[in-house]
């Protein structure tokens, strides 16, 4: 009679069943960044800003302005230590014309922004100036330095978050733009 | 007319000297309380995104400092809490919600609980209901098993 | 040199822990009296090693040993002398040593008080307990040392992190891992028990005593947690359902319930398969709070500095632990036998109900916490589960829990009835719902939540009232009731003590919840404001430097109806080597309310920003959790379990089974 009331053996294995499940996720959650927040933006217009010009303050700077070309927008700042990381990339990238790069001065001092530049070169075509930061929350920045690929119809297709390096040049950023270019 | 200057001036220095001492009462941070209140319970549910889980509200980040202002600003100019919230969400994805929206990858968060709490007492009704017929020995297969190997070979003997 | 010895007495510890962990459980297995023998001089030697290692850590941190490696990340010469001890375990290496001391004194522990049970069961138990010490040995060993050198060693420390240099720092958490690791003695008696296919009621008697005092531990930990984290973050909460604090809760939470199971399992030897699973569930609980605070899957304020290499160690260790526990679960739990059989309404049925509340209750926290790491290893985007979230699930989840506490004490066991019970209660909740429903109204406003939190503590404390004068009625001679009380076993106010407990605790969240009060206020020298009913005073701000910081410290004073209160020094400080700024607020505490003070930024040479509140009833959160505490402490020293107490009764039994003895014929 006792033997009938017990649960068969495979019911004692639920609680391993689920103990394997969760492994298996916590080792998937090893590779993964729980502090990446990937951008709701991709696919959308890019949001429409008007900031003047880091060097030309007269002048101003739009997304509209660059309808009908690819184009990388690169937010950075001269207190920001990761961006001297991506420089020399970034300056390679200009020197090559395979795609033209604008920047977006984030939260900056005018001529802190000005000396750095010149003091470790200008990869940007123009440099907007953001000092309060309003765009680049619109943007959806929260960390610098971080970089937008935007189409010729001003579609955001791709945001690298952190240092842009050679391999991501090389493996998303380049072949994104030589299909954009393409179509 | 050189001593009633003289007065004057003895008296308001009295004044100025006694309001040093007995103090004002205390202006309020913000301009506005009502909004702060409403400040308040808002920016609790949004989330630093360059901290390591906090609040805007908690924390003195500087993109945290940005947002609470943004959010101050959409305030003011008349946006409800739910338009805020689309604000931040259309720009940094539902991460930034420390409450997560009720959707369709989020059914099983949100319904979770309730189902699990539904499986498991009616487990224990079924298994209570069941087990009222159960033996009441307490011995185990092993045990019986041997117990009636036991029985068996003693009436053996005693059939002997 | 003294470095050295610590890292050599580590691989002796390990050496040890391999032979506690393996020959005595063989041993057992084969019936070999001689290797079962073993379990003991090991464990106790790996005890002395591991600690010999830990005090050469301490050494190199209070002599400012800074090549040391780790001396020179977690501590600075300018440290003060108690906070040099306390960075031991401030980072991921230190904590490690803490965790596996811990474990030392819970095994020396195990083979000091268990010299009534079976040899085999010792060997098994001490037994698992060295596997599990040889994992975190062996982690520490070659993964995580903290006896790494530097060199060339630096002139000084990066110094602790100043939101750890605090007495909260210094208690917390060895407490904390008193408790965590203590589960790992009920699983060892869980596994032994699976190993011997063996499982009844007296293993449960054996079990009982060691799961209360590690839950004990446990509790006392997580409340130090909060209690610190309120004084110490300056915005007063106390609680933010982060990863690692859920971490340390579920663990509590199953606890919990592996408590009240095994309480079933020991009065009627039932549902004893359940129990061996809850008892595995609450150390895979504690492991997995190991894991998820130092492998850098989740973000936590709490994390240490994380390395997912160091996470994939943990991750496997907590595989074969608990899968392997689980594979000789289901393997084993046929041969172990059902047990008694009891009504639909009874108190095993009450008890077994808590545990499906309790288990459900871990199951939500457990999916709220890792819900977003499934989303996101599923491709299906990034999610945040904060508070919002927990405090609408868990609420309402443990409300019928805490109804249920009413009425559990009160059933009978086997057989119970509801209308019955209904009868016994009507008093208890009449009282209780009506006082519920009108004590809001001298608070402050009337709010529904807080009414409700209200009744559910006031009925647990009515229903423990009615429950002691039965007890004290039912007499069965004509025993006087002070006679009565002092005859009935401590365990019984053990249990009455933690409900009530858990009764304080509930006013104190809702009483807070539902009327506290703040105000962000511009203080000038001289101003005044009120809150709560008091008056503060900003009577002026002034530097003062500290041992290893720089402070602005604020004199505000509190008074009452023009009564003094008291005077609080709320300061912003400015540790020196970290650079780092840190609020320290000021706090007057007492038993019906806390003042608590924020200073904030300076707005210019004379104006402060400044934060005042009044929280009522805030302390009945720690005080509830302190009650607990003491109730688990009266339960485990139950007059059953004792050992001397044991001895003498074992001797009156054996005289009365002799029989009486004819007097000597002289």
């Amino acid at each position: 009679m006792t033997a009938e009331t017990l649960p068969k053996t495979r019911l004692y294995l639920l609680p391993l069943g689920i103990f394997f499940a969760l492994v298996v996720l916590l080792g998937v959650g090893l590779t993964l960044d729980p502090r990446e927040v990937p951008s709701p933006l991709i696919g959308k217009p890019a949001p429409h800003f008007e900031l003047p010009q880091l060097h030309d303050p007269a002048k101003t700077f739009s997304e509209q302005d660059m309808r009908g070309k690819v184009w990388l927008l690169n937010v950075w700042a001269s207190w920001c230590v990761s961006c001297r990381a991506e420089h020399p990339v970034l300056l390679e990238l200009a020197k090559s014309n395979a795609v033209s790069i604008y920047g977006l001065n984030y939260k900056d001092q005018r001529k802190d922004g000005v000396a750095w530049l010149q003091s470790l070169g200008n990869p940007y075509q123009i440099s907007a100036f953001d000092l309060n930061g309003r765009v680049g929350i619109d943007y959806g920045v929260y960390g610098v330095p971080e970089t937008y690929v935007i189409d010729k119809r001003g579609v955001i297709r791709y945001k690298q978050i952190g240092p842009v390096t050679s391999e991501i040049l090389k493996e998303k950023i380049l072949p994104l733009v030589n299909e954009l270019n393409r179509g | 007319m050189n001593s009633i200057v003289a007065k004057v001036f003895a008296l308001m220095l009295m004044l100025f000297a006694g309001s040093a001492a007995f103090g004002k009462e205390a202006a309020p941070a913000a301009e506005d309380p009502a909004l702060e209140q409403r400040m308040a319970a808002l920016t609790s549910e949004l989330r630093c995104l360059v901290c390591q889980n906090q609040t805007i509200a908690d924390s003195n980040a500087g993109l945290a400092v940005d947002l609470k202002n943004e959010v101050r600003e959409k305030m003011k100019q008349g946006m409800s809490d739910r338009e805020i919230i689309d604000f931040m969400v259309t720009r940094y994805g539902d991460f930034v919600l420390y409450r997560p929206p009720f959707k369709a990858t989020t059914l099983f968060l949100w319904l979770g609980p309730l189902l699990l709490l539904a499986a498991g007492l009616l487990t224990l009704l079924f298994r209570l209901k069941r087990g009222r017929g159960a033996a009441e020995t307490g011995l185990s297969e092993d045990e019986h098993a041997r117990a009636a190997k036991l029985l068996a070979a003693g009436t053996e003997t005693e059939k002997q | 040199m003294v470095p050295e010895v610590g890292q050599f007495a580590l691989a002796l510890a390990l050496t040890l822990a391999l032979v506690q962990g393996i020959l005595p459980i063989v041993g057992a297995a084969r019936g070999n009296t001689v290797w079962m023998s073993v379990a003991r001089p090991a464990a106790q030697g790996q005890f002395v090693f591991v600690a010999i290692a830990f005090g050469c850590l301490t050494y190199a941190f209070v002599n400012n040993d800074f090549s040391v490696a780790y001396v020179a990340t977690n501590s600075n010469s300018a440290l003060p002398l108690q906070y040099r001890i306390a960075g031991v375990w401030g980072g991921h290496e230190g904590s490690l040593l803490l965790w596996t001391l811990m474990l030392g004194v819970w095994t020396m522990a195990v083979t000091v008080f268990s010299r009534h049970l079976p040899q085999d069961m010792v060997a098994r138990v001490v037994g698992v307990m060295g596997l599990v010490s040889v994992g975190f040995l062996a982690f520490m060993l070659f993964t995580s040392n903290p006896f790494d050198r530097l060199l060339p060693a630096a002139p000084d420390g990066r110094d602790l992190n100043p939101l750890l240099q605090d007495p909260g720092m210094v208690l917390h958490p060895p407490m904390l891992y008193l408790g965590y690791v203590g589960f790992s003695v009920a699983f060892a008696f869980a596994i032994a028990a699976l190993l011997a296919g063996r499982l009844d009621a007296a293993w449960a008697r054996w079990s009982r005593p060691w799961t209360t005092v590690a839950w004990m531990f446990l509790t006392l930990g997580i409340a130090l947690g909060s209690g610190w984290a309120y004084y110490e973050l300056g915005w007063g909460g106390w609680w933010f359902w982060d990863p690692v604090e859920n971490a340390s809760f579920m663990p509590w939470l199953m606890g919990t319930a592996l408590i009240h199971s095994l309480a079933v399992t020991e009065k009627r030897g039932s549902f004893r398969s359940w129990t061996v699973l809850l008892a595995i569930f609450a150390f895979a609980f504690s492991l997995l709070g190991t894991f998820l605070v130092r492998s850098g899957v989740l973000t936590s304020v709490h994390a240490f500095a994380t390395d997912p290499r160091r996470g994939i160690f943990i991750l496997a260790f907590l595989t074969i632990v608990i899968g392997g526990s689980l594979v000789l679960y289901a393997w084993r739990t046929s041969r172990i036998g059902l047990g008694g059989s009891f009504d639909l309404v009874s108190r095993e049925s009450l008890l077994l109900t808590n545990n499906v509340f309790l288990v459900v209750a871990t199951g939500s926290v457990m999916l709220g916490t890792l819900y977003p790491l499934v989303l996101d290893a599923l491709g299906l985007g990034k999610l945040s589960v904060g508070p919002p979230y927990f405090e609408s699930v868990f609420v309402p989840l443990m409300a019928p829990a805490l109804f249920l506490m009413g009425v559990g004490p009160l059933a009978r066991w086997k057989k119970a009835s509801l209308p019955e019970l209904a009868v016994r209660l009507r008093w208890a909740f009449a009282v209780s719902l009506v006082t519920a429903l009108l004590l809001p109204f001298t608070l402050g406003h009337w709010s529904a939540l807080v009414s409700f939190g209200l009744l559910l503590a006031l009925w647990i404390v009515a229903s423990s009232v009615v429950n002691l004068l039965e007890r004290i009625k039912n007499a069965a001679t004509g025993a006087s009731a002070w006679a009565r009380l002092r005859s009935t076993p401590r365990a019984y106010y053990g249990m009455l003590l933690a409900h009530i407990g858990v009764a304080v605790f509930v006013v104190g969240v809702t009483l807070v919840k539902g009327y506290e009060t703040e105000k962000d206020v511009r203080m000038e020298q001289g101003d005044t404001t009120e809150v709560g009913g008091y008056t503060f005073r900003l009577a002026g701000v002034a530097e003062v430097p500290g041992p290893n910081y720089v402070a602005t410290r604020a004199t505000m004073e509190v008074t009452r109806n023009g009564k003094s209160v008291t005077t609080l020094h709320p300061e912003k400080r400015f540790y020196n080597v970290q650079q780092m700024p840190m609020t320290e607020a000021a706090i007057d505490p007492g038993f019906t309310r806390d003042l608590y003070v924020s200073l904030g930024d300076e707005l210019n040479a004379t104006t402060w920003l400044v934060r005042i509140y009044h929280k009522p009833f805030v302390d009945w959160i720690w005080g509830g959790c302190l009650v607990m505490a003491l109730g688990g402490l009266f339960a485990a020293t139950d007059r059953r379990y004792r050992i001397a107490a044991r001895r003498q009764r074992e001797e009156e039994y054996a005289a009365a089974a002799r029989g009486p003895q004819p007097s000597p014929v002289r």
